[in-house]
């Protein structure tokens, strides 16, 4: 957790604010992230960027703990933020924390 | 747990694997030799595989067709991370191994990792032999041996337009079909006086030549490329007459130079590629070299199956405790296909003729077939196949099993030459022979599978016998066998849905109607999807199916749909969107240019364009300003995002034309005010013409009207798109609501039977236009009823855009937070 400890936290939006199956874009200083809320409540966060051809993740069809980039169908995990088989890469994850209503972010 | 427990778990699992398993290289011969040796001991060996491409195995002899633009690499993966994870395989790519130490049997990686082994195998392949040429160090001047090459030339093509290729043999070949396809110009450099001639005999070449010169090939025989011309990206090339050539791309395909460099560090016995025996054994203890990197008796083989062959005789080898018990690597008969769309050319074993031999010849210049069968001794030795390569497998085989044809006639050898209808080949095969030749699976193994798994699509049989998995041309095979054993066509079986079902569309549709489903994840739910949540492909065609079946209870689900559909506009490679507002039947008028206009300087529209659906887009919307441009235009959606009615197309017709006959802006509008927003398959295009000139292209689109003296004639299952189809006619009519009528009880029927996204023109061509005449024309109480239905959905239809922007909170997924981090 050190590291995290390092990082600025950031409010990013409100609960109420995401829908399940839905992604949410956040611009944060200039970095594009998408928010999803998923079925428990929790939200994961990572960079609006595919790693293919930067196509935006927030508008991408969301099926459980992935979503599929609305360009060209690439299949990423938003929690870990790797992208599936048979493509391949990452996208940036970020640390969330929820407190009441309020969705925070870790930023560097 | 804890980190002393796991520390544990980790020394028990190294030292309760008694073997280290180490393959050198992540290509085809070395995955192949690990699946052998998985199939024949899981738990023998703690597997650790080194590549040097940053990708998993992938099926090099399928890049000409990623090239060539049929596949995406993503298809041409072979095993993809989850394979090696599975298989508990660690897994180093991008990580080449630099050094071996026989010795201590060690292997260190070019990261600086270390592993030791107790076998180690080099399946390090070839590289693509470059010509030592001056300049051939400049910029555009490539190979065609990987990905990275493929991505090379795909991006060169979006920036330039001409390319060389040098060398005339297969691979070259197929890298000048690629690039073709990617719209350059193509010359091809080759050294002999005729094409391939390391496979094909010279009328064989000509005759290639002249058919890849149809498709829009350039050749240069007899020449050598003396320099390379350029500063820091190549120009041009120069040949040792004089001439030269302008390019922009050079692709090198002149041969491969097996990859030995670190077999020879290591002080393995190498000559043209590392030497092994029939066990596929080095001078080195415990080391083994398998593909292309290897050399039996001579011979480095450069194609797949030999390879495949290798690896089956290495695993069982090392897999086994008694060696004497096995039968080693005997060598294998070479034959060709060459992968380019449109030529069928088959080249197996001797095909030269010499003083031992003699050969049968059929050439046939009206339809451009050539054929030689090589003989020696009354059997068959060779053969090259030009044109029609239907008899290729029972060739092979009879090499394979040197058949003495003594006794055999010149129709029985090559039975495609005897004019009656063809038997498919594989009703010849013994069980033992081979159909995929690539990963050597019997008909009997097929066969066995089919009936064993119940499989009933080339798929299944790929999945579970992995036939077909490489080359793909024993597909047409496969299907006969299907069709031989489970007696039922192959062509007519649907596929299910999506990877997550077994449920084909049908099925589907069935049970949505009889269970009353009325939600995607019920329908996941109670059909046992295999993932809870479905995929991009299912939850759009399940969303689809349940509105079509209860329009008016069965609620839309946004999730299930794709963005353009929630976002009610285009997507746009950048992540901004296009806006097309309706113009009914491509008429518009001052007051819509002007708001246009207004709002295109308003919200900085970097383009506006006139599409081919006769309206006006306005590309580069950023999404949160789309509700704003909404209602700045105070104009109705134009669904050109939607899987809807998108435009019905018009000519001028009776209002000024000197020749129309018809109203047809009048009838295109009141077919697009009443079948407007409407969900459909896919979508659909119409247009009306108002006389046979056709102003309107009415023959591809899903419904094309034309105006005749007297009346209308309507067209249906045209396309102008991927499949250029010409619509048929269907009916010829009196009056417009004749017309009306017709199209909505098709509409209707094509929204009940098509599969999600499947166009009109292979719906019809998939049920046949006399089955839909019957049910829309001759049955009166049928079409009453698709009438009755296509009404009660119609009333459904809203336009998206005014509901948005009347709804404060439908706006807010369009908005997009900005924060700022302070610092």
């Amino acid at each position: 957790m050190s590291k995290v400890d390092q990082l600025k936290r950031v409010e990013v939006a409100a609960l109420q604010d995401l829908s399940v199956g839905i992604g949410k874009r956040v611009n944060v200083s200039g970095e594009e992230i998408a928010l999803f809320k998923q079925k428990g409540g929790t939200v994961s966060a990572i960079q609006n960027s595919c790693p293919h051809k930067g196509g935006p993740l927030s508008e991408g069809i969301v099926s459980g703990e992935h979503v599929f980039c609305p360009l060209h169908d690439w299949k990423i995990n938003m929690k870990d933020g790797q992208v599936q088989a048979p493509d391949v890469g990452c996208v940036k994850k970020y640390e969330v924390e929820i407190v009441g209503e309020k969705v925070y972010i870790f930023v560097d | 747990m804890g980190y002393l427990q796991k520390k544990v778990k980790e020394i028990k699992e190294r030292w309760t694997v008694t073997e280290k398993l180490v393959l050198i290289g992540n290509g085809m011969a070395g995955i192949r030799t690990v699946e052998e040796i998985l199939k024949k001991d899981a738990s023998r060996f703690q597997i650790t595989v080194f590549g040097e491409e940053p990708h998993p195995n992938y099926n090099r002899i399928m890049l000409s067709s990623v090239l060539q633009g049929d596949s995406t690499v993503d298809d041409i993966v072979l095993n993809d991370y989850n394979w090696y994870e599975e298989n508990h395989i660690e897994l180093l790519t991008g990580d080449p191994i630099v050094k071996v130490d026989a010795e201590k049997q060690v292997v260190y990686s070019q990261n600086g990792l270390e592993r030791s082994y107790d076998k180690l195998i080099f399946a390090t392949g070839s590289n693509a032999f470059m010509l030592p040429l001056p300049g051939a160090d400049k910029e555009g001047v490539i190979a065609f041996r990987n990905i990275k090459d493929c991505e090379t030339m795909i991006e060169t093509s979006k920036k330039h337009k001409k390319a060389v290729v040098i060398g005339g043999g297969l691979l070259g070949l197929e890298a000048a079909r690629g690039l073709l396809n990617l719209n350059m110009e193509v010359d091809v450099i080759h050294i002999a006086d005729f094409l391939m001639e390391r496979q094909l005999d010279e009328q064989a070449g000509k005759m290639l030549k002249t058919e890849l010169e149809a498709q829009g090939m350039r050749f240069h025989l007899k020449k050598n490329t003396k320099q390379i011309l350029g500063k820091d990206r190549v120009q041009g090339i120069e040949f040792t007459d004089g001439t030269s050539l302008e390019t922009d791309l050079v692709v090198m395909a002149v041969g491969i130079k097996p990859n030995i460099a670190l077999a020879q560090e290591a002080g393995l016995t190498t000559e043209r590629a590392i030497v092994v025996d029939d066990f596929m054994q080095t001078n080195v203890n415990q080391i083994y070299a398998v593909g292309e990197c290897a050399q039996h008796r001579g011979i480095a083989y450069g194609l797949v199956a030999p390879l495949y062959e290798q690896g089956k005789v290495l695993a069982a080898h090392i897999c086994s405790e008694n060696e004497s018990l096995e039968h080693g690597y005997q060598g294998s008969l070479v034959y060709t296909q060459l992968k380019v769309s449109g030529v069928n050319v088959f080249s197996a074993g001797h095909f030269q003729d010499s003083k031992e031999t003699k050969a049968i010849r059929v050439h046939d210049e009206f339809e451009g077939i050539y054929k030689k069968v090589v003989v020696q001794d009354n059997k068959v030795v060779g053969a090259v196949l030009f044109g029609d390569t239907s008899d290729s497998t029972r060739l092979l085989s009879m090499m394979r099993n040197g058949d003495d044809i003594s006794a055999m006639s010149k129709v029985a050898l090559l039975p495609s030459e005897s004019g009656e209808a063809q038997v498919s080949p594989v009703v010849a095969m013994a069980d033992g022979d081979n159909v995929c030749d690539c990963n050597g699976i019997s008909k009997g193994a097929i066969c066995s599978a089919i009936t064993e798994n119940g499989l009933t699509t080339v798929e299944e049989v790929k999945q579970c016998t992995t036939a077909g998995r490489s080359c793909g041309g024993c597909k047409p095979l496969i299907a006969d066998l299907l069709t031989l054993t489970t007696g039922e066509e192959v062509g007519n079986m649907p596929e299910p849905l999506c990877g997550c079902t077994e449920y084909t569309h049908e099925e589907v549709v069935a049970e949505i109607r009889e269970l009353g489903l009325s939600h995607p994840r019920e329908v996941m739910n109670v059909l046992g999807w295999e993932s809870d949540e479905g995929c991009s492909k299912c939850r759009p065609a399940i969303n689809y199916y349940l509105k079509m079946v209860d329009p008016i209870k069965n609620a839309d689900d946004p999730t299930s749909r794709f963005i353009n559909e929630r976002a009610h506009a285009n997507i746009n490679h950048n992540g901004t969107f296009t806006v097309v507002p309706r113009m009914y039947g491509g008429v518009t008028d001052s007051g819509q240019l002007r708001k246009i206009a207004d709002v295109a300087d308003k919200y900085n529209v970097p383009l506006l364009k006139i599409t081919g659906g006769q309206r006006i887009d306005l590309f580069g919307v950023e999404k949160e300003d789309l509700p704003n441009v909404w209602s700045d235009l105070g104009m109705r959606s134009g669904s050109a995002y939607a899987k809807a009615l998108r435009t019905v197309k018009t000519c001028v017709g009776e209002q000024f034309c000197r020749f129309g006959t018809q109203d047809s802006i009048g009838l295109g509008v009141e077919l697009e005010k009443k079948f407007e927003y409407i969900n459909t398959p896919h979508k659909v295009k119409m247009a009306v013409s108002a006389c046979p000139r056709n102003c309107a292209e009415s023959g591809i689109k899903d419904f094309g009207v034309v105006g005749v003296d007297g009346g209308w004639e309507l067209y249906v299952g045209g396309n102008g798109g991927v499949d250029l189809r010409g619509g048929d006619l269907f009916c010829k009519v009196k009056t417009k609501e004749e017309i009306i009528d017709t199209i909505s009880a098709f509409m209707q029927y094509y929204r009940e039977n098509a599969r999600y996204l499947e166009r009109t023109s292979h719906f019809v061509e998939r049920v046949g236009l006399d089955q839909m005449k019957q049910v829309i024309l001759e049955d009166e109480e049928g079409r009453k009823s698709l009438i009755n239905r296509m009404e009660i959905a119609l009333s459904t239809g809203k336009d998206p855009w005014k509901e948005i922007v009347e709804n404060e909170e439908l706006q807010k997924e369009f908005k997009k937070k900005q924060v700022e981090v302070l610092s």
